[in-house]
């Protein structure tokens, strides 16, 4: 669907669009979903770090494992990975990554997630991927690419850092 | 649900590959490391060593045992375990029920399976179970639908404890292949010693059990390990040193196991001076309850070689990990 070229055009306007609205008095931190949203994240924290010098960037990796509301319907545990938000939520601006959304409920898992550790001032979503499907009444704030994908189909989004390439696929279920 | 035939045929499903070729746990019950290959018990510290995070948020809970109930089933007595195992089912937001023998209706001649039935239709997903006799949260296995974790049988298997010795070796020293561990003390009643000889041995280790020949049975060889009467011989050569709590309350039948505490403390007790000729960085272990002054003085125990309030910290991970685990595979 997305060449490696597209896809990096896709992530400069989610880049843009989301860090335009960042307020210079907030304590910005950037927050990814595992397993895409966090490299997702990690290359957003990278620019803005380069592009605001001096200022705080943080950087958090969420994994949502525990709050699915889809636990008990699946069949065996693959491995869970730690959450890592060693800094304040308290007040910050918030970024939220992740690669594709559809139902939203992956969103859903992760603001619950990260209400545990404080009371962020703003949340803002930032997807790669708005793919339609939603099951709740959630929306992204800064889309990447918008697809119109039929539900028996897959989006895969494939990274560097994760897969060794790069680009957006679409799969039959 | 497959057809329940022995325990271990039914809790271990075919496909152990997720997404991704990713490993993914099937096992909806845990009775013993012996029962589990390198990669499942790998999978438990893996997960244990996420849940440790937990632990250390402002908000120490997460919802993915929200709705379930966790029953403890404490036939014979436990402080530690207990307490563990209670603390994890609540950190995951799971409900605790606490069964102990005494004062109930076993006292009345119920027979334990129809304790368990009965408890199970009050509607249990996971029962914690501890029992004085060996293979009797196999037997209940067998016959209930909730997923089983044994806590400790007899002179069987502690898997928990087993796990959480391993998860800690591996968190102090790096790694656990190639190390040389020591199990000292009353192998013969100690199913700690059992659990640890299994789990260490399959993640590439090498134990040595060492004790008085009266607590050592010659049997224990068939299991991988060697045997020493000769706690002085060993202890230089040795990464780990685990020291056994002498159980007294299983010293059944006629005659004593040694001729005297302070022999025994002599022979086998790890005191300042036998740290002394150690490798430097030897982890002391011990599973606990202490009795100062028998198997550990105090000053070893309490000293920078010990990781013995570290192994309760981890505990606690780790039976979140197994706690979690096992009720994901009992789902469908």
């Amino acid at each position: 669907m997305l060449t490696a070229k597209q896809v990096e055009q896709a992530l400069d306007r989610l880049y843009k669009a989301a860090t335009d609205q960042v307020p210079r008095d907030a304590a910005v931190a950037v927050v990814g979903i595992r397993t895409r949203g966090e490299t997702l994240a990690a290359r957003m924290v990278g620019r803005l770090r380069a592009d605001l010098p001096g200022r705080t960037v943080n950087h958090g990796i969420l994994d949502i494992t525990f709050y699915r509301d889809d636990l008990s319907r699946r069949r065996g545990a693959p491995l869970v990975r730690a959450t890592e938000i060693d800094f304040d939520l308290d007040d910050a601006w918030v970024i939220l990554v992740d690669d594709v959304l559809q139902t939203g409920r992956s969103i859903r898992a992760a603001l619950d997630a990260l209400h545990d550790f404080g009371r962020p001032r703003v949340v803002r979503l930032a997807v790669l991927i708005d793919r339609g499907g939603r099951q709740l009444p959630i929306a992204a704030d800064y889309i990447g690419k918008q697809l119109d994908v039929p539900d028996n189909q897959t989006v895969r989004v494939k990274l560097k850092e994760n897969d060794g390439q790069e680009g957006v696929f679409i799969c039959s279920k | 649900m497959a057809k329940r035939e022995f325990s271990s045929a039914r809790s271990s499903a075919p496909v152990e590959a997720g997404e991704d070729g990713q490993f993914v746990w099937t096992r909806k019950d845990l009775l013993g490391l012996d029962e589990l290959s390198e990669r499942q018990i790998v999978h438990i510290l893996d997960t244990a060593e996420s849940f440790k995070e937990v632990s250390t948020r402002s908000i120490k809970k997460v919802p993915a045992l929200r709705g379930k109930v966790v029953g403890l089933l404490f036939f014979e007595d436990s402080t530690r375990t207990r307490m563990s195992f209670e603390l994890a089912a609540s950190r995951m937001s799971a409900d605790t029920i606490l069964f102990t023998s005494k004062g109930s209706s076993v006292a009345k001649g119920e027979t334990t399976l129809d304790t368990v039935r009965n408890i199970e239709a009050m509607g249990v997903d996971i029962f914690v179970i501890r029992h004085g006799q060996s293979g009797a949260p196999h037997v209940i296995a067998r016959k209930v639908k909730s997923s089983i974790v044994n806590a400790g049988d007899g002179s069987h298997e502690h898997p928990t404890q087993g796990l959480l010795d391993i998860f800690t070796i591996r968190q102090r020293l790096g790694r656990v292949k190639g190390l040389k561990a020591a199990i000292v003390g009353d192998i013969a009643h100690s199913r700690v010693a059992r659990s640890n000889i299994i789990g260490l041995q399959k993640l590439g280790a090498e134990v040595v059990v060492v004790g008085p020949p009266t607590l050592v049975p010659p049997a224990i060889k068939e299991m991988g390990c060697s045997i020493s009467h000769d706690l002085d011989e060993i202890l230089p050569q040795v990464d780990v040193v685990n020291m056994l709590r002498i159980q007294f309350e299983r010293f059944t039948g006629a005659g004593a196991a040694f001729p005297s505490m302070r022999e025994y403390a002599n022979m086998y007790g790890l005191n300042a001076a036998r740290l002394k000729r150690c490798k430097k960085n030897i982890l002391v272990m011990h599973p606990g309850p202490i009795n100062r002054g028998l198997e550990i003085t105090t000053e070893v125990a309490d000293g920078p070689n010990s990781c013995i309030l570290q192994q309760v910290t981890n505990g606690l991970a780790v039976r979140m990990a197994v706690l979690y685990l096992v009720s994901q595979a009992a789902e469908k």
